[in-house]
């Protein structure tokens, strides 16, 4: 793909301000820098104070860490969203259709638009799952769709995030805190609403019930624990919700139902919102070790007695290798073309694309098919030829184990810096719901930004940062 | 509410409870040794013994030096009941029960997490250690205050009330337990100023100078001193007073619990055999024996709510 100049949000590839921006930018530049300074500081203490951490894994020191947040807002107009988040819902229901079809008739297959391989030996395909249909027919009960810009009207979907997207606390406090800061700029700029998000997180769940739910559905959030990387945003997430925040000691299965330890008895739950990985679920129907999870759970979600959100297998559709298939999947399961691109993909599994791969390392992004988290990718333009050679050696070792994709000029939003404005690459992870009752999605999401100049990397585990997310009424 | 929901809050505020505890048993050794009127080492040692972490030092250190012994009850990772790991645990348990506290107690007990992280960073100078130690009692004040001021009184407010006043008990017990024969009448040597220095020691080591004044005057009498720490309703830190708060929480769980749980008759009845006698009585006991039955008592209590309101399995 050939170099295009960088489109930066703020002020597109010519240095005039875009309409979204003009307001703020107005008023960005009639602010005093040292006063916006001591804002950013003030900012940081308030994360700091409120706990909004997330944890480092094998690090003694610093055991929890802050996610740098920039106070630069990020503005997405109330056309460009209304033209995502219909995009977004096509691919959502794709998503669940897809998985009520592989793990009951597997029509797709059938029909020829994905090879049977690709479902049968994948290793996120939940043989369990087959034949189960989850209450209320729904797999993916919280999305998250990352989605990267590369100019005024393109947009791409990077992945998507069917298992247990995290980091919309953030995009909650991030807002609570540039409310607290820059009142003033919510007076002049109409920024559409994000607060009511843990309220409809709690109706979508409740709407999920099982059938053998009376009244009022109990619902809990089960977390790994307090050394978990995200569980500031679980604690976060079930106290907005009002509901408990459990683990898997607290819970076991009691007369046909999950049911979780009080003060006063085992007490039957009807929707949990798991964010534990499908295989750290139930230690008698996977992982024998995990201590995490509940035993038989997963019995009583075949017999109808909870909701698990997400269901279980639903990784396979957030899974690199098909997502390279989802143009086919949005179009066979919706009949529409996919208003949403997909980043074109080179699965390194089939011969030709693995040979297009290998002659051209320098100028590809590789993934691991599994991976996550910017670990264990390749990035050609930016990597070492040492490091080019490692990736192709592993590459050619299993290649069904990659795929490849050029490597995108992703757009910028300016961050404030001690030199003021600079542009940086950012992407961006709306959050949907999904239930009975409908399709919901908070306008705007999280807007991760990578710090470094130049960088394309914008994982927190990797040092990326955080904006508030605004999308405008027009 | 969870069983671990319960027990999360119990220990958050015993940690609290503890945390302050012990910033005023350092500083009542520390007054005890500028003023040079005892033996040092003596108090230091039965300090640590007060807050049962002298066996402890004794295995980490060769000997008894101030600098060593308040930087093991200050700091020490290795002491399990030290200001710092209290104040981690605390935390560490408020994280846990998180969706039970209010926004402000959790921003207070983070906050004070974080400023005794910084004070304790370092061995602490004795020329700032007055100053440190009542930041880190301010900060643990603020707790207290936002937990009386936001929090709802239900379940929850009853297991952090119940945390508080067991640690708090213990502590008071604790301190009569290590000092009661200088508070027995066969030592007694009117108003010499050694045992002026040991009454003043107790006193101030439940911050009660105060109160204890208001109520008996400036002459100091073991008889009333014991009076006050045992059986006085007034005092926040007596032993009766304790008892009794707890008593009104377990009654309070047990409203609503509609069930009468054996931890709620263990406690009433701590506080009838023990808590609603004179104070010849006590005596008449041996004070000794008495303080050592209601340490084993309190203790007993703690294990039975913990099986009560299923803690753990």
């Amino acid at each position: 793909m050939e170099q295009d100049p960088i489109f930066d949000e703020m002020g597109g590839t010519g240095g005039e301000v875009r309409p979204p921006y003009e307001v703020f930018k107005t008023w960005f530049d009639g602010e005093d820098p040292s006063r916006l300074r001591a804002k950013q500081r003030e900012a940081e203490e308030l994360f700091r104070l409120t706990g909004i951490t997330f944890n480092v894994y094998g690090r003694a020191e610093a055991e929890e860490r802050l996610i740098p947040f920039d106070i630069v807002p990020r503005i997405i107009s109330g056309r460009e969203w209304q033209k995502l988040s219909r995009g977004i819902e096509q691919r959502v229901r794709a998503i669940n259709a897809f998985l009520h079809d592989i793990y009951n008739r597997q029509e797709i297959i059938i029909a020829g638009r994905i090879p049977e391989r690709m479902i049968s030996q994948n290793a996120a395909f939940l043989p369990h799952m087959i034949g189960v249909t989850p209450p209320g027919g729904i797999y993916t009960h919280i999305v998250g769709i990352d989605l990267v810009r590369t100019g005024p009207d393109q947009f791409y979907v990077l992945e998507d995030n069917a298992r247990t997207p995290s980091g919309v606390s953030y995009m909650l406090e991030n807002r609570e805190t540039m409310l607290q800061m820059f009142p003033e700029l919510f007076a002049t700029n109409r920024v559409q609403p994000v607060e009511n998000y843990p309220a409809a997180l709690r109706r979508s769940l409740a709407a999920c019930a099982p059938e053998k739910a009376s009244g009022r559905p109990t619902v809990a959030v089960l977390t790994p624990g307090i050394y978990n990387a995200a569980y500031f945003e679980h604690a976060f997430l079930a106290d907005q919700m009002g509901v408990e925040l459990v683990e898997g000691h607290d819970l076991r299965v009691v007369d046909g139902r999950v049911a979780m330890r009080t003060t006063s008895g085992y007490k039957p739950i009807d929707v949990i919102y798991r964010r534990i990985d499908d295989d750290f679920l139930d230690p008698l129907n996977f992982n024998p070790e995990s201590q995490l999870g509940v035993p038989g759970i997963m019995d009583v979600y075949r017999s109808g007695g909870i909701t698990i959100a997400n269901a279980p297998g639903t990784g396979i559709a957030d899974d690199k290798a098909i997502y390279s298939y989802m143009p086919e999947i949005v179009e066979f399961y919706t009949g529409e073309r996919p208003i949403l691109e997909n980043v074109p993909t080179w699965r390194c599994s089939e011969k030709e694309s693995l040979d297009y791969v290998l002659d051209n390392l320098e100028d590809l992004v590789v993934k691991e098919v599994h991976g996550s988290g910017g670990y264990g990718m390749l990035i050609g333009p930016t990597a070492t030829r040492k490091e080019i050679a490692e990736f192709r050696r592993k590459l050619t070792a299993r290649p069904s184990n990659y795929i490849a994709q050029p490597t995108l000029s992703l757009s910028t939003v300016p961050i404030f810096t001690r030199q003021g404005l600079a542009p940086r690459h950012v992407d961006l992870r709306p959050f949907v719901l999904v239930s009975p009752e409908g399709i919901n999605i908070t306008p705007g999401g999280l807007t991760r930004v990578a710090l470094k100049k130049g960088s394309l990397v914008v994982n927190s585990s990797q040092g990326g940062g955080t904006k508030d997310t605004w999308v405008l009424e027009d | 509410m969870l069983g671990k929901t319960a027990n999360g809050l119990f220990w958050m505020y015993r940690s609290l409870e503890r945390a302050e505890n012990t910033t005023r048993l350092i500083e009542t050794g520390q007054r005890i040794a500028l003023t040079r009127l005892a033996a040092a080492d003596d108090e230091w040692r039965s300090i640590m013994l007060t807050a049962g972490v002298l066996s402890g030092y004794e295995a980490a250190n060769d000997d008894i030096a101030k600098d060593q012994v308040i930087d093991w009850m200050l700091r020490s990772k290795d002491n399990h009941s030290s200001v710092m790991t209290s104040i981690a645990s605390a935390r560490q348990n408020a994280r846990m029960v998180r969706t039970a506290l209010t926004t402000e107690v959790w921003e207070a007990t983070n906050s004070t997490y974080m400023t005794c992280k910084d004070l304790l960073a370092r061995k602490v100078n004795e020329r700032d250690l007055p100053q440190t130690l009542g930041a880190i009692r301010q900060r643990t004040s603020l707790v207290r205050g936002t937990t009386h001021g936001t929090m709802l009184r239900n379940d929850i407010y009853d297991f952090a009330r119940i945390g508080t006043f067991l640690e708090r008990a213990d502590n008071t017990a604790r301190i009569l337990d290590v000092k009661y024969y200088v508070l027995l009448p066969s030592v007694m040597s009117v108003g010499s100023s050694i045992d002026n220095v040991q009454w003043e020691t107790i006193l101030r080591s439940v911050s009660a100078r105060g109160g204890f004044r208001m109520a008996y005057g400036n002459s100091y009498d073991p008889r009333d001193i014991v009076q006050f720490l045992i059986l006085d309703r007034r005092m926040p830190r007596s032993l009766a007073f304790c008892i009794s708060k707890i008593c009104d929480n377990l009654g309070y769980l047990t409203d609503d619990h509609g069930i009468r749980l054996p931890s709620f008759q263990m406690a009433d009845q701590i506080r009838r055999q023990f808590l609603s006698h004179d104070i010849e009585a006590i005596f008449e006991y041996g004070l000794h024996e008495y303080i050592q039955k209601i340490l084993s008592l309190i203790a007993d209590l703690a294990s039975q709510i913990e099986i009560d309101y299923r803690f753990y399995e």
